[in-house]
């Protein structure tokens, strides 16, 4: 470990940190924008779920270096190669969550607002899509970790990212550089995972008070959407 | 679709399926980095997994370690393993591979064992000491076939991260399909990566179908019965 090695390149290592940062946000943000819509058309029309799912599950199945050399062909060596397949594996996971979710929603707080005069559109937006944000919440928990990780091998096609000190730290046998950038990418990925816990409580209000059984829904919800990588 | 063209060319040629460094090789080298160490890691995660669940000692170390093992880059993990255990000979090398690969791909298997033991009702543990069962006799008889789905979703989640890494493992002189894709990169030789690039889509794809049959042949008939009527 190089101590030094630190401050002197102080520049560079902020840069690689916010553009592997970028790298690693922007996919499960576009696989979140994608997923909800997805996800409603799944748990309303229950036949598209176990097609969609399955291609879902074969595309998670897929090392992303070979999804970034497919792609070079069409998007060239920038960041849209690293963004598109990063951008599939963070739908394969929301997806799940999104239809557990929603499915998860009890059937009885369904029927009461729809007595309480509820159509079917304000039902989905005020009552089931809140109901479903801690399992969603927990999908997107796994994608963002796991994109934030990957994001560093776009640096074997040259996309700038983290990984660069891997790869520089390799070529010059110099582990100070891989410390530094293992480091950073866990602890980038950790406070992130940290951030998303924060806003799911804050976005769920009502189950900070319910107590036991809604921690133990929870932790079933959570282990749903281990499950489903 | 240039991409399948240049694969196409590549994957045609009969020099590529021929010699040391031809595609058979690479797939039984890929299959054998991969199955070694989804091996030894389920041998280390699986009893882990079930002593965790069963005495719910640990619980805290097993969650806390699917947390952070979303977010270890691999590539930095396998390259940081190469150079501390060192790539001077070339024994080495496939130690220096297999190291990260079991460690990564011990804690998708721990956990899901964890979660399938620790998850079985409370009321059926109950009944089965009621009939005058021990608890190894419980293990063996009722938490282990009932956590069988999860503990198999565990291994194909862990078989999905050992297959990709093994890809990638091709960057520090590892063997294996990712050969075609680093050597074609730094060649600029693009059918050659095309053609590489679709050996392992069909190798990830055929061992998501394996693990599709195993679910098939472990998972206890009364299960499957069960999942299907709550379909």
């Amino acid at each position: 470990m190089v101590w030094s090695w630190i401050p002197q390149n102080g520049t560079i290592i902020w840069q690689y940190t916010l553009d592997n940062l970028l790298l690693g946000l922007l996919p499960p943000l576009i696989g979140l924008a994608i997923s909800v819509p997805l996800g409603i058309a799944c748990a309303r029309w229950r036949p598209l779920y176990p097609p969609a799912l399955g291609v879902a599950s074969g595309i998670y199945a897929l090392p992303s270096l070979a999804l970034f050399v497919v792609l070079i062909d069409y998007t060239g060596l920038g960041n849209v190669t690293v963004i598109i397949p990063l951008t599939l594996f963070s739908l394969c996971i929301l997806l799940p969550a999104v239809v557990d979710g929603l499915r998860g929603v009890p059937e009885p707080v369904r029927q009461a607002a729809t007595a309480m005069g509820f159509g079917p559109l304000r039902r989905l937006a005020q009552v089931e899509l809140p109901l479903a944000i801690p399992v969603v919440n927990a999908g997107l928990r796994v994608a963002v970790v796991s994109s934030i990780s990957l994001a560093s091998l776009g640096q074997l096609i040259g996309v700038s990212s983290l990984g660069y000190f891997f790869i520089d730290g390799f070529q010059r046998d110099f582990p100070t550089e891989i410390y530094i950038s293992l480091f950073l990418i866990i602890l980038m990925a950790l406070i992130c995972d940290l951030l998303l816990v924060i806003a799911g409580r804050l976005l769920t209000p009502w189950r900070r008070d319910a107590g036991g059984i809604s921690q133990a829904q929870t932790r079933a919800a959570e282990a749903v959407g281990q499950g489903a990588t | 679709m240039s991409f399948l063209n240049f694969a196409w060319n590549w994957l045609k040629s009969s020099a590529q399926w021929h010699g040391s460094s031809g595609i058979p090789v690479r797939i039984l080298e890929h299959l054998l980095y991969s199955s070694v160490s989804l091996l030894v890691a389920a041998l280390i995660a699986i009893p882990l997994g079930i002593l965790i669940g069963h005495t719910r000692r640990g619980v805290f170390l097993a969650i806390n370690m699917a947390n952070v093992w979303r977010a270890i880059p691999t590539l930095g993990f396998l390259i940081l393993m190469v150079i501390l255990i060192g790539f001077a000979t070339v024994v080495r090398i496939p130690v220096a591979v297999l190291i990260p690969l079991v460690a990564l791909a011990i804690p998708p298997i721990l956990v899901n064992t964890y979660e399938g033991v620790a998850g079985v009702d409370a009321d059926l543990k109950d009944a089965a000491l009621g009939m005058g069962m021990t608890q190894w006799q419980l293990v063996r008889k009722v938490e282990l076939p009932l956590a069988t789905p999860l503990i198999i979703l565990g291994l194909r989640t862990a078989a999905i991260f050992v297959v990709a890494t093994a890809t990638i493992a091709a960057y520090v002189a590892a063997g294996g399909l990712g050969r075609y894709i680093i050597d074609g990169l730094a060649a600029n030789n693009y059918a050659e990566v095309a053609g590489g690039a679709v050996v392992v889509v069909v190798l990830a794809l055929a061992v998501q179908l394996l693990f599709v049959g195993v679910r098939r042949l472990v998972v206890p008939e009364g299960l499957r019965l069960q999942a299907r009527a709550s379909r």
